[in-house]
């Protein structure tokens, strides 16, 4: 990253660090500073914000109901053991 | 022979050549992660025979175990095996696990092991890292580079040529419809597999980036690379479908 301003090509790259809060301060205060006056930027990172809601809310397929019966047996014999 | 046989015949291969659950159970968490006291509670449970407890822990991680497993092995029929092979062992290590890595980290430890020592024996040897060789993968810009202006544009080079659009006007219902849904798994299963066990993990199933670091055995700097791939690419999957209604 250069010294000066962050361009908005180069904050993008940046997103995943600053939401994980691994940028160095200096660089977090720069991508602040670029976010402050950037509606394009400013979309960008709440699209990812959304997007990572809705990974968050996506389920997973659940449990094939054999395999979880094949395997509560296997519990029930451990069990016995 | 019945499934269940054939699991306990594995088992025994698996643990063979694994490090031993004892090791595995006395394995202090690198991320200092120690086992929760519900954790503790759940194990206790399951020591005393509760099936309802057993039951709960197939419902919260069979999924994912099965998503992983298949990373290290070449087929679903084998990806299922050593999930039961890992299950097993879970049951029988149970009374050696000591809390100092929390549960979830302990059976997908296992989990790992097993898959590996399985797919060694089926020639596929693929320890998550290797599959992925950040230096040899300089991997795509997070967002197409014709969305912004060229560097030697008269003003403003570097800074999108038209703004990504707000999604704040889109209704609830329809970021959380089927449809949406749809466009995300279709994202994720498009994605490299390193890159789609990350987000899984991560974001859909909601893990501490220590966590998947130690199950996966990947630095925190890669986990983080791959991450920043697989939510670019989806975001954009989203953008895609969201501008051209």
């Amino acid at each position: 990253m250069t010294a000066g301003n962050l361009t908005c090509k180069e904050l993008v790259e940046l997103v995943t660090e600053y939401f994980e809060d691994t940028l160095p301060p200096a660089d977090r205060a720069r991508f602040e500073q670029h976010l402050a006056r950037c509606g394009g930027c400013t979309n960008y990172l709440d699209q990812l914000r959304r997007t990572i809601d809705m990974l968050g809310k996506l389920t997973e397929e659940s449990i094939a109901p054999q395999a979880r019966e094949e395997l509560l047996q296997i519990f029930r014999d451990w069990k016995k053991d | 022979m019945s499934s269940r046989l054939a699991a306990r015949t594995l088992y025994v291969g698996c643990v063979s050549h694994m490090s031993t659950f004892q090791q595995v159970g006395k394995e202090a968490d690198p991320a200092g992660i120690v086992a929760s006291a519900k954790d503790l509670r759940l194990v206790e449970a399951l020591r005393g025979g509760d099936e309802a407890a057993f039951a709960a822990l197939l419902d919260a991680y069979h999924t994912s175990m099965l998503r992983l497993a298949m990373i290290f092995v070449p087929d679903q029929a084998v990806a299922e095996e050593v999930v039961q092979e890992a299950w097993l062992g879970v049951l029988h290590g149970l009374a050696r696990f000591e809390g100092r890595s929390s549960l979830k980290t302990w059976i997908f430890r296992i989990l790992t092991n097993c898959a590996k020592t399985r797919g060694q024996r089926e020639s596929r040897s693929v320890p998550f890292s290797s599959i992925w060789n950040p230096e040899a993968d300089p991997g795509d810009p997070a967002v197409d580079p014709d969305r912004f202006n060229p560097a030697d544009a008269p003003k403003e080079a570097h800074h999108w040529v038209s703004f990504p659009n707000s999604w704040n006007e889109i209704p609830e219902e329809r970021l959380l419809s089927q449809e949406t849904r749809a466009v995300i798994q279709q994202a994720i299963e498009a994605l490299p597999p390193s890159q789609r066990e990350v987000i899984m993990l991560h974001d859909v199933d909601g893990w501490a980036s220590q966590e998947v670091c130690n199950v996966l055995g990947i630095s925190e700097s890669n986990q983080r690379v791959l991450l920043h791939r697989a939510r670019s690419k989806v975001r954009r999957a989203l953008e895609r479908y969201f501008d051209d209604e």
